[in-house]
């Protein structure tokens, strides 16, 4: 409640009536134009709130006369994204993945659109840039199980590994421990063989065990063998881990890793795109 | 503060409905005026608004495909032209330190003389006095108008009113157009809008400009200082006691009275209370009350009051630009002392000459050459069959040139690195030579090799060096290779 209202003797304004600590204010009033404003903005208000989403209710909201989403926004600029891509889709549709990478221009388009699509497919497995992880192949160095050209890239891409489609590639390492194809002393023996080969200088212990039982898919000398995606052993890449206990286990229980068949999953274009992106993602032939 | 008339105890300040809650505008009628500070405010608003409107069609020759215009904001394009500079949007700086500039200035030069931006140089106060201006020579001077807008409407007043605020609109459409001016190609944009060429945002921006223009120059005037204005409220707060201000001398001017021909000065003030000043005033105010926020600083109560005096056969100054502690001084009838050079004004001045000598050191060292090496994150290094260790490296040379330009690029740091980039060598080595096209920025992706034996620890500092065989220029970016360490 006011207390003692004074009049200024200069502008004759009364003040509040209040004082704070000896301060007291003019109670000047407000222009009119400035409740004139006012109104207009609650006009405008009012006409907003019939037109957008404005008012939620228990379960949802209004949608407002203009029947504007977000969702719906982003939907159309996607397409016309999309729209504005058509040339380049439709060139990279029309061409194969050689010469995708000959054309700088399409090459361009082709990495860009193949790093968000290997974002969105293969980072969960794979990792982003192509890192790997235990079981999941490192893509961005030289060592490949399939073979790392551009073709063959493609192909893995497109039929995965051991995936629900009848062209996908299939190999079997046999389980020399569980199936007791090997005795334990033998497995130990050939582990420390084939650790021995990453240095270049192999022991004698396990080497004729090697020779009989994995030469055969692995190379004479380890290098690997692409037709069966055996792995390289005489690098110091492991896709499984490097040291002695996992080479065992390896051998022991062997390894099926599964990829998926990408063909049908998404379109052709991108395919080709994540194939390109892949190949150029340092180690490829 | 002043002496305080007690009306009421205890009474709501709206009870019996004595007052309006909102008041209704005054509406004010400046009237003429000549003089010193008139003549001043007009010389400022030719060259304010002659280089507002005409800077746009200044033409600078840069080149081939590139805007002739002087003074031009290539939005789409992302360039900054001024003159013979460039600005490219990563030196977005020099803009910060052009406001920290102008802030410091107005600092300066309102601590040293009042609110003369406010009375001279201020857009709305300059277009507000353009508008006037108009207003007066179709309506007439200060009474012709009151008497007009008393009238009821007739030919005459549709006429006078519809001819001032087509004016007014043509003024407000100028205005606009040219802003937009300074966003696109001057004589292109013209004819563009002229021929309904134009984009929807020229149109937009046009029309928004004349309609604030208009709104606040013919309609809003004295309240956008009054009410909207933040600086208005600030402006107060740079003044000291030495600061020159609009002043009405009331030990001089008082007790004020009418004066007849003939009778004698002797025990009264020189005012004769002819409200000159109240009426030139385009804030409406009367400065006799003392310094009021309304007080933009225009001095034309000067140029009026002045003129009366002169008739009078009196000094002039009876209100005039003094400061606080001199009308003290003088009341009590010691001399006065004008303090221009003090703390305040000498560091608001070092601090103008800082940061003016920072900007112009800024924009003459400019680097025309600009490279970034972005590290892959992911892998952090990747392992090759052969035991070697490889980072990725993203590499952008900004050429802000409008010239090609040959660089080599070269490792330092690991003695064993070498280097392929993709698109250019594809063998390993230390060195590179390229080419960068004219006002690009250009992308490589490099990938560093070190053998194992040479990757001591999981970090080891790597840098690449970038040399211009033509000028010798050189620059180093220093990065790391990762590794798995030990």
């Amino acid at each position: 409640m006011p207390t003692k209202i004074e009049k200024d003797a200069i502008t004759g304004t009364e003040t509040t009536g209040h004082e704070w600590d000896g301060i007291k204010e003019l109670n000047t009033p407000l222009p009119r134009w400035w409740l004139y404003v006012f109104a207009a903005c609650v006009v405008w208000a009012i006409g907003y709130m019939i037109l957008y989403p404005s008012w939620p209710s228990l379960s949802g909201h209004t949608d407002g006369l203009l029947n504007w989403s977000m969702r719906a926004e982003i939907v159309d600029r996607m397409a016309e994204a999309r729209a504005a891509q058509k040339t380049f889709y439709d060139q990279i549709e029309a061409s194969t993945v050689e010469q995708i990478q000959s054309d700088p221009e399409l090459l361009n388009f082709a990495l860009a659109g193949g790093r968000a699509a290997f974002a969105d497919n293969c980072a969960p497995c794979h990792g982003a840039g192509g890192a790997g992880a235990k079981g999941y192949p490192n893509l961005a160095d030289d060592d490949w199980l399939w073979g790392g050209d551009l073709e063959t890239i493609y192909t893995t891409v497109r039929y995965g590994i051991r995936a629900d489609n009848e062209d996908t590639r299939v190999s079997d390492m046999p389980r020399f421990g569980a199936d007791e194809l090997l005795e334990p002393d033998e497995i130990d023996a050939v582990a420390d063989y084939v650790l021995s080969l990453s240095s270049g200088k192999p022991i004698e212990r396990g080497a004729d065990i090697f020779a009989e039982n994995c030469a055969a898919c692995h190379g004479e000398k380890g290098e690997g063998g692409r037709e069966f995606g055996a792995p390289r052993l005489s690098d110091g890449i492991w896709l499984y881990g490097g040291d002695k206990k996992t080479v065992v286990e390896t051998i022991t229980n062997a390894r099926r890793g599964v990829m998926p068949a990408w063909i049908g999953r998404l379109d052709g274009s991108t395919l080709k795109m994540v194939a390109v992106y892949v190949h150029g993602l340092g180690g490829g032939e | 503060m002043n002496e305080a008339i007690q009306v009421e105890d205890a009474v709501s300040s709206t009870a019996g409905g004595k007052r309006p809650l909102y008041a209704p505008r005054v509406p004010i009628y400046p009237k003429r005026v000549s003089g010193t500070f008139r003549r001043i405010k007009w010389i400022a608003l030719v060259v304010l608004l002659g280089i507002y409107y005409l800077l746009p069609w200044v033409r600078w020759e840069r080149g081939v495909g590139v805007p002739d215009q002087a003074v031009l904001i290539d939005m789409p394009a992302r360039r900054a032209y001024f003159f013979f500079i460039e600005i490219w949007p990563q030196e977005i700086y020099f803009l910060t330190g052009l406001l920290v500039l102008a802030a410091i200035g107005l600092f300066f030069a309102t601590a040293l003389a009042g609110r003369v931006w406010c009375g001279y140089a201020c857009p709305q106060t300059v277009w507000t006095d353009l508008f006037m201006w108009v207003e007066r020579v179709i309506e007439g001077d200060r009474n012709a108008r009151i008497k007009l807008d008393r009238k009821p409407m007739s030919l005459n007043k549709a006429a006078r009113k519809i001819a001032k605020h087509a004016t007014w609109l043509l003024i407000a459409f100028l205005t606009g157009g040219a802003w937009i001016m300074y966003f696109n190609d001057a004589p292109t944009v013209v004819r563009d809008i002229f021929t309904l060429r134009a984009s929807e945002t020229v149109y937009f921006f046009v029309g928004l400009f004349t309609a604030t223009t208009y709104l606040l120059a013919g309609w809003a005037r004295e309240q956008v200082c009054t009410y909207m204005c933040p600086y208005a409220r600030f402006q107060a707060a740079m003044f000291d006691e030495e600061t020159l201000i609009v002043t009405y001398q009331d030990w001089r001017g008082e007790p004020r009275g009418r004066h007849k021909k003939g009778q004698s000065w002797e025990g009264r003030g020189h005012c004769v209370d002819c409200n000159q000043c109240v009426a030139v005033c385009p804030m409406g105010i009367d400065i006799r009350d003392g310094q009021q926020l309304e007080c933009i600083g225009c001095a034309l109560c000067i140029d009026a009051c002045n003129g009366v005096m002169g008739k009078l056969g009196l000094p002039g100054e009876l209100i005039t630009y003094d400061t606080e502690a001199n009308q003290k001084a003088r009341r009590e009838g010691r001399p006065p002392r004008y303090r221009l050079v003090r703390p305040r004004t000498i560091i608001y001045a070092l601090l103008l000459v800082i940061a003016a000598g920072a900007l112009l050191w800024g924009v003459t060292f400019r680097p025309s050459l600009e490279i970034n090496v972005l590290r892959d994150r992911s892998p952090l290094f990747v392992t090759l069959s052969d035991g070697s260790i490889r980072n990725g490296y993203t590499f952008k040379i900004l050429n802000m040139t409008r010239r090609a330009r040959d660089f080599t690029l070269d490792l330092s740091g690991v003695d064993t690195a070498t280097m392929k980039v993709i698109g250019l060598d594809e063998a390993q080595t230390r060195r590179v030579h390229f080419a960068v096209k004219p006002d690009t920025v250009a992308s490589y992706r490099i990938y560093v090799r070190v053998p194992r034996a040479a990757v001591t620890d999981e970090q080891m500092p790597l840098n690449f060096v970038l040399n211009e065989q033509a000028t010798g220029e050189s620059t180093i970016y220093r990065t790391v290779f990762r590794g798995p360490g030990e």
